[in-house]
Order: C-alpha cells, then structure tokens, then sequence
C-alpha cells in the first residue's frame, strides 16, 4: 500500500524484497530461549511462500512489547498455499500473512 | 445497606490510570475521548464505505489503495488509528479475515469485534479449514473460487470489499450500503440482494 512504503523508505528501511519473491519463513522458536512477543504464527515457521507486497516499516512488536527501543522493521504481506502448510484442504486455497522482515530468509 | 466492595480489579485500573497520567503518557480526558469514539464506531461506516465503492470507481481506487484515507473522507477520525487495508472479493476470489495471535480487528470502521470472532475455535479454525467454517455458515464457495485466508498479525487491520450482489443495478447507496453486513465484511458472508 503506498503511504506507508514512503515511511519505510525515509526510515532507512529499504525493504530487501520485492513482490513476488519466493520467501521462507525462519525456523526459530525463540519462545524456547525466554520470554518474547513474537507475531510469526508457529503454523508458518519453516515454510515458503511468496512476497505479495510490502507494507511499510514498523516498530518491531519484539522490543515494543517488552518497552525496549525499537527499530522500525519492514513487514510484507506473505502468501502461502493452504494445503502444504496443513496436509489438508483444497489446493488452490491461500493464507495471507503479514510477516516482518527479519523472519524472512531468501528461499 | 452497605455498598458492595470495590473490585480489586477496578482500584488496579486507578493506579494504573493515576500512574499514566503522573508520567504524562495519557489524561483521562484522551482515554474518554478514545472509548467515546470506539463505542460510536459501527458496522454501518463500514457498509457505507463499501456503497460508496461500489457506486464511485475513484473513491474504490481510494479504498483499495489507502482505506485510513477513505474512511477519513467519510468523516471517520482515524488519528491514532492502524492502517486499514482493503482487500477486494472478485468472482474467482473470497477473503476471509481472522487474527490467529489475538483479536485484531478494524474496529474504527467495523465497531466492536463480535465475541465468535475472538474466539479460540473461529482463530484455530478459520486459518485451518476455512471452506467447513464457511459452510457451517451456509456459505458455499464453488471449487473455482480460490479462498485467501488473511490472518491479521501485525501494524495493519484489514476489511473486506465484498462483491456488488446481483439485481441491484440502479440502486442508491444508502439501499446498497443496507445489504453490506459486519459478516460481509469480515468475509464469512457475502451480501445478497432481497
């Protein structure tokens, strides 16, 4: 959406991904090492989807949560296909999920 | 009579309260206008959004590209607000919001969120088996529509632009936007003519 991608981009916030970019999402679980806020659902963990968009930078919810300083983050809009990440449903269906960008790896 | 006993809940909040305004976080004045305005926020500004798109193709391109922006031209303060993103249903595509995390939701358009959609059955479902969840509210989708699942976890919230339904050619907005549910717009229903 484009008024948000202005402040990524003023921020020094380049995003390092592009639409349609094939994306895997890390496999980290840091709510193994300690308490955290982490807003990368366990379900995409691990798997690879595709860039959809960019949303803008915004402050990491790891350090907010916790009301450490925090630095502005790309976050994009990730597009996974439905039936690899449950084993089930219909091929053809998606999800969508907003997903910051130091969970993303190049896949 | 004695009054009941104050809550120990409630004594908490006046600490905290007391406490925010001591470091100059927020007044209480801030706090009142902000429930004053999430309690006056409905449904029915979002149905209104969705009339207007349907009737005017700018104000469309408007809502599909910066939705904080055409909620404000229709009068909605969005200050303080998330950004709001729009997503529109065409005829081989059904969105389907839900926020797996919690409960996010676009409450400065869409009002208090209903109490299924915080539920831990409709936020463990609704990702998992979406076409059941649907069905179970007599919403069956045909094969050739693709169901995009948005799961709201982050900076934004999202709406759902529904598809205009059939039989409705000539009708004013105010008409249209009385077809334009809460369901709809969250993309477990879609809107029906009559």
């Amino acid at each position: 959406m484009s008024a948000p991608d202005d402040r990524a981009t003023a921020g020094g916030n380049a995003p390092r991904f592009a639409a349609g970019a094939t994306v895997r999402v890390k496999d980290d679980w840091p709510e193994r090492r300690g308490p955290c806020h982490i807003r990368t659902p366990h379900y995409i963990r691990g798997r690879t989807g595709t860039v959809v968009r960019t949303l803008g930078a915004f402050a990491n919810p790891e350090d907010l949560a916790f009301a450490r300083p925090a630095a502005k983050r790309p976050l994009y809009h990730v597009l996974f296909a439905q039936e690899p990440l449950w084993h089930e449903g219909k091929p053809g269906d998606t999800v969508m999920v907003e997903v910051f960008e130091h969970w993303l790896e190049e896949a | 009579m004695a009054a009941p006993p104050r809550p120990e809940s409630i004594a908490l909040l006046d600490r905290l309260m007391a406490a925010l305004e001591a470091k100059g976080i927020v007044t209480e004045a801030e706090v009142a206008a902000r429930q004053a305005s999430t309690d006056k926020a409905s449904p029915e500004t979002g149905a209104r959004m969705v009339a207007k798109a349907w009737t005017d193709p700018a104000y469309r391109a408007l809502l599909l590209s910066d939705g904080k922006a055409a909620a404000e031209q229709m009068g909605v303060s969005m200050a303080g607000a998330p950004p709001l993103g729009v997503l529109e249903n065409t005829p081989g595509r059904h969105h389907l919001v839900v926020c797996t995390l919690c409960s996010c939701y676009p409450r400065a358009v869409l009002g208090y969120p209903p109490n299924w959609y915080k539920s831990f059955a409709y936020r463990s479902r609704a990702v998992r088996e979406p076409r059941q969840v649907l069905a179970e509210w007599g919403l069956n989708l045909p094969d050739s529509v693709e169901v995009r699942v948005v799961d709201s976890t982050a900076d934004y919230r999202w709406m759902v632009l529904p598809m205009r339904p059939a039989g409705t050619e000539g009708w004013d907005e105010a008409r249209l936007a009385g077809l334009v549910t809460r369901d709809a717009m969250v993309g477990v229903a879609v809107p029906v003519a009559g």
